[in-house]
């Protein structure tokens, strides 16, 4: 006679409370595949913890941005923001659906011509531009972001040793009614910086103003605060054409749109807060119809979104090494993947699944990375369901920031797998081991 | 096991606590485990009758049951 299915024990104590308008908490249920992918097959084939990509919702995730945008307004222009998530294969989908590059460093530039972008389709921006940077920036006809006068007074001394005229836009921080404000970046609206800016650039009539470029903050939750940057913008755009005759050809929303993964502190989730592509697209498209842009002329819309546009599409699947109690009897569950991958766990209330149905019970849980430090916390509670030892977990939406913040810190870092449209699974970028690390360390004579 | 046996259980793991008017819920296998307590058995006999007739080895069946215990304990449902 086969044996009942056995349940770990549990005691929990009945708390009287006033029911919130929430209701009962939903039993939370597995998630056993990704784009039709058994996640255990994949952590038996790449081992644990492996981030998953999916290539299907990037690209369904970008259709749906850009149909949001030229749906509503006739020139729109998306650019593929390096820094969320710079793998190459990452970039390449967004490439080949006809979004250019923005980088932020030299680093990212030449990963981006590597991935064949022209260099008129790399949007350099950043506070960090060497002067190597910027010859070679300019050489190439990309779009040099001004940041800082020492930049805009480097490009002017640049100009006379170089065949090209720089193709620029200048930076611009304002007050667009959100908080905080965002000033370390660019040249200031209200206090005049900008328009200064704009003055020693087109005096000299050696560079070309292109567009303006405004990056009002991240995980920016209120669609509005965008229109009103357009319309100062446009106010800068006037001047500009007043002045210099110089039409503005671009304007640069910059990035900051809202992912669905919800804050720490946060009372409502994300997925019932954050505005839709559609609600970002309806406030920015009608704020630049309606501003009133030199000669009638509508400047193409540049768009740098990137966290939204990857999180849906990376996961992290790995395996609980621990069940514990803390010292006040609360539950808490050590896991394979800490902080190093997850600095994103810092701020945000990550999604967490059990692969399989485990127990039908669930507790408030603390979950603990690997990492022998306090700090590792990838959720400070949640209710979970028990699981044991060598089960596995998927946590969702981690596609943006974790695969170019990770740390390399006291472990290797995983491999990184993409599953394609036939749900072909590949691997994109190999786990680290102890010959990437030799191969970067150099030990002087008297102690080798 | 004069505490346990002051608790008032239902079939279906509602556990009444009449000394501090607290309500409890357990799962099927923490019944057992409280009617065995109740009837004086030692830690052996219950893990060796859980895995009588659970699927679950004996070193995982302890380290559940030892964790119930302290959960009891805690609850002052337990010397």
């Amino acid at each position: 006679m086969s044996k009942k299915i056995y349940e770990r024990p549990v005691l929990r104590k009945v708390v009287e409370g006033i029911p919130n308008k929430f209701g009962s908490l939903k039993r939370l249920q597995p998630i056993s595949t990704i784009d039709s992918v058994e996640i255990d097959s994949i952590i038996e084939d790449y081992g644990s913890p492996v981030f998953v990509l999916s290539e299907s919702t990037i690209r369904q995730t970008y259709r749906t941005a850009y149909r949001a945008f030229s749906t509503r307004y006739p020139k729109v222009q998306f650019a593929w923001s390096y820094k969320t998530n710079y793998l190459d294969s990452v970039c390449r989908i967004f490439h080949q659906e006809g979004a250019w590059a923005e980088v932020v460093s030299g680093f990212e530039y030449e990963k981006a011509l590597d991935n064949g972008t022209s260099g008129t389709q790399i949007i350099f921006n950043g506070p960090d531009k060497s002067e190597e940077d910027l010859i070679r920036a300019i050489n190439n006809k990309s779009l040099i972001h001004i940041d800082h006068f020492d930049e805009l007074y480097t490009i002017l001394g640049l100009t006379d040793k170089l065949n090209e005229r720089p193709q620029v836009a200048i930076r611009v921080n304002m007050d667009t009614g959100i908080i905080p404000q965002w000033d370390r970046f660019g040249f200031n609206y209200e206090n005049g910086e900008a328009w200064n800016a704009i003055n020693r650039l087109l005096s000299g009539g050696t560079v070309d103003l292109i567009g303006l470029h405004i990056h009002i903050g991240t995980y920016i939750s209120m669609s509005k605060a965008y229109a009103t940057a357009v319309k100062k913008l446009a106010a800068l755009a006037n001047k500009t054409f007043d002045r210099f005759n110089t039409i503005i050809g671009y304007i640069d929303v910059g990035g900051g749109f809202a992912s669905q993964n919800t804050l720490q502190g946060a009372y409502m989730p994300a997925t019932d807060t954050t505005p839709s592509f559609d609600d970002y697209a309806h406030s920015i498209s009608t704020a630049m119809i309606e501003a009133d842009f030199p000669n009638n002329e509508s400047p193409m819309l540049i768009l740098e979104t990137g966290r939204a546009l990857i999180d849906d599409a990376g996961w992290l699947a790995g395996t609980v090494i621990a069940n514990k109690r803390l010292a006040d009897g609360r539950k808490s569950m050590v896991i394979d993947a800490g902080v190093n991958l997850m600095f994103t766990a810092f701020w945000y209330n990550h999604e967490i699944y059990p692969v399989h149905e485990s127990s039908f019970q669930s507790e408030p849980t603390t979950i603990y990375g690997p990492l022998c430090m306090n700090i590792d916390v990838i959720r400070k509670n949640i209710d979970f369901p028990m699981l044991n030892k060598g089960d596995h977990f998927v946590i969702k939406r981690v596609g943006a920031y974790t695969m170019t913040q990770w740390m390399q810190f006291i472990t290797y870092r995983p491999n990184i797998v993409m599953i394609d449209k036939e749900s072909n699974v590949h691997l994109i970028r190999k786990a680290e081991d102890k010959e990437v690390f030799r191969r970067q360390e150099l030990v002087p004579e008297h102690l080798s | 096991m004069s505490k346990l046996n002051s608790l008032a259980i239902s079939d279906n793991g509602f556990i009444f606590k009449p000394s501090t008017g607290e309500s409890f819920t357990t799962n099927e296998i923490g019944l057992i485990i409280i009617n065995l307590l109740k009837e004086e058995k030692s830690a052996d006999e219950i893990i060796n009758k859980i895995t009588e007739e659970f699927d679950i080895d004996a070193i995982s069946a302890g380290r559940d049951l030892y964790e119930y215990l302290d959960f009891l304990k805690r609850e002052k449902m337990l010397d």
